[in-house]
């Protein structure tokens, strides 16, 4: 069942199966450090690297592996790549490293990164496995910098707050005061409590925006005058 | 000639949600009043901005699920939760806090849960907690009562502290909780001969035992119509004195208050008949609404002597919130027929 249509790939990662939003997968580091853009986006990269390292290397290796030892295997690729993740955090973005903490070693423990390995690279060709996997990642990654914005602005009033810890002392001027400096801070929005409120207003908002899709889909469709009843009960949506 | 019913129902309860909102709302009068007598205006400014944004957003919510607007406004549930939530904070705060409060309460608390009926927490309580836990300097900012104050804000001054920039520190002071909670090394007797709140008051400090004494006045009239049961409030009361008792430890420096202090200081009342009766959020049973109220008195009495905060009783509110559905699974009562109580949980192995 080889999948290569890769619009099809595309899509699912960043919308209709969306690691964070549909699948709600790998919710704990999603909850815990979106607390800013700078977290967001460390964590997204760490994420989207490991997914799609992991997903080329299993999809390679799937017709080595005995079906008995799958998960263990996938395991262990997962871990040498969130082991390279960390060193490689460690020597860059040592700030960051030290803020986004434990979660960067409990990548190995997201599972979205096991859920696509065992889902799709073992039973799909490479191709098709690393751009899943970095669609995948790419989608995981944008909802986790979304939630980060939304915390940020909510909770300190600001936007792109400390990226020189990512980007290098240049980028200390990205720094926007949106709410200005005399805003007193919703800490609310930075405590995990936050973190489920805008998840779950995310996942309404998507739910809605489908809905409204498959609304004016179906709208589309006329009934030409003249054609026969097909279906009997029910309504005609 | 009037005819006899003859057909059921025969009895009938002419006590629509609104009418039951609005008693519940005019039982709080008295302890407004204290409220108002001890600690000035900044009551009242707080509630007509709580009343305000909780109506608006209430009808911003229904207008949005394309609901009747004025039907849902009527039931005053939205009213009700306004009041509970502005006498729960301090008076004088900057405007800004009761309009988030509210909205918090009107659309996170109630409305996203589906509205009416629907609340998981009690909207009002999640509403404090959430500005407690946001803005804990200014929501523990509280004003000394008026006789510990000689005089109260006029009504400039109010209107600058609450909308301007004029600060309220001028008139803040330790609540009768605060001043138990930290008191080292010195017998509660020292204590209540060196503060002035309790040197002016009875032993719960002055002015809060009267406030507290007021939502008690309520509390009685809603019981008098049968609007709330008595299970809860006394179980919560009990257990709260019982524990004080206990650690009571004679009034020595190591002592976690007396029980007159903790029936009648921070919002012990307005929580046990206001509160802990919320028909939604708490337990169904009669049986279930006791363990209830004993939950909430004693999680009031462990935050309240061990905890972080002063005031404890919105946080063990809403923590007995989410018991609610346990205890009501265990407290079902026997129906008629069956000789054993059917569970909830049950149903799913049929």
């Amino acid at each position: 069942m080889a999948n290569t249509n890769y619009g099809e790939i595309t899509r699912n990662g960043l919308w209709s199966n969306n690691p964070a939003l549909v699948q709600l997968l790998g919710l704990c580091p999603l909850l815990a450090v979106t607390g800013s853009v700078v977290n967001a986006i460390g964590l997204g990269l760490a994420t989207t690297a490991v997914l799609t390292c992991s997903n080329l290397v299993v999809s390679s290796a799937r017709r080595q592996m005995p079906e008995s030892v799958r998960l263990p295997i996938s395991v262990m690729i997962i871990a040498t790549f969130v082991t390279c993740t960390e060193l490689l955090m460690k020597a860059f973005t040592y700030e960051l490293y030290l803020i986004l903490g434990i979660f960067i070693p409990l990548i190995v423990t997201n599972c979205t990164i096991l859920g696509r390995a065992d889902a799709f690279a073992s039973k799909n060709p490479v191709l098709p496995s690393l751009m899943d996997g970095l669609m995948m990642g790419i989608g995981f990654s944008l909802v986790l910098i979304l939630i980060g914005a939304i915390r940020e602005i909510v909770g300190h009033g600001t936007l792109l707050a400390d990226m020189e810890l990512l980007f290098g002392p240049g980028a200390r001027d990205w720094r926007i005061s949106v709410l200005g400096e005399n805003y007193p801070g919703f800490l609310v929005a930075i405590l995990p409590p936050g973190a489920f409120f805008v998840a779950g207003l995310l996942i309404a908002c998507k739910h809605a925006i489908d809905a409204r899709n498959q609304r004016r889909r179906s709208a589309r469709v006329t009934i030409v005058s003249g054609a026969k009843r097909v279906r009997t009960t029910g309504n005609i949506q | 000639m009037s005819l006899m019913r003859v057909s059921s129902p025969h009895t009938r309860s002419g006590l629509g949600t609104s009418q039951v909102m609005l008693q519940v709302v005019a039982a709080t009068v008295p302890g407004i009043l204290a409220l108002v007598l001890y600690f000035g205006i900044g009551v009242l400014i707080n509630l007509a901005l709580c009343i305000a944004t909780a109506l608006v957003s209430e009808a911003a919510v229904m207008k949005l699920r394309r609901r009747p607007v004025l039907f849902y406004l009527k039931d005053a549930s939205a009213l009700l939760t306004a009041v509970l939530l502005g006498v729960s904070l301090p008076p004088y705060c900057a405007w800004w806090l009761p309009v988030v409060g509210s909205v918090v309460a009107i659309v996170l608390a109630k409305q996203l849960y589906g509205g009416m009926g629907h609340n998981v927490f009690n909207p009002a309580m999640v509403g404090y907690v959430v500005l407690l836990i946001s803005f804990p300097v200014d929501m523990t900012r509280w004003v000394g009562p008026t006789d510990v104050l000689h005089g109260v804000a006029d009504i400039d001054e109010a209107f600058s502290m609450v909308f301007g920039h004029m600060s309220v520190d001028g008139f803040t002071r330790a609540t009768p909780l605060e001043i138990v909670r930290n008191h080292e090394s010195t017998l509660l007797a020292q204590l209540y001969e060196a503060e002035p709140v309790f040197a002016t008051g009875g032993l719960a400090g002055s002015g809060w035992e009267m406030v507290n004494f007021g939502f008690l006045l309520g509390g009685l009239f809603l019981l008098y119509r049968r609007l709330i049961t008595w299970h809860a409030p006394v179980a919560m009361l009990v257990t709260l004195t019982i524990l004080s008792l206990v650690f009571y430890d004679s009034g020595s420096s190591l002592s976690k208050g007396s029980p007159i202090l903790h029936l009648f200081s921070g919002a012990t009342m307005l929580g046990a008949f206001f509160i802990v009766t919320d028909p939604v959020s708490g337990a169904t049973s009669n049986k279930g609404r006791f363990i209830f109220g004993a939950g909430v008195g004693l999680l009031t009495f462990v935050i309240r002597a061990w905890g972080n905060y002063p005031d404890a009783v919105a946080f063990a509110v809403l923590l007995m919130n989410f018991a609610a559905p346990f205890i009501d699974n265990y407290t079902l009562p026997r129906t008629y027929g069956h000789k054993a109580p059917r569970r909830a949980t049950d149903l799913e192995e049929r």
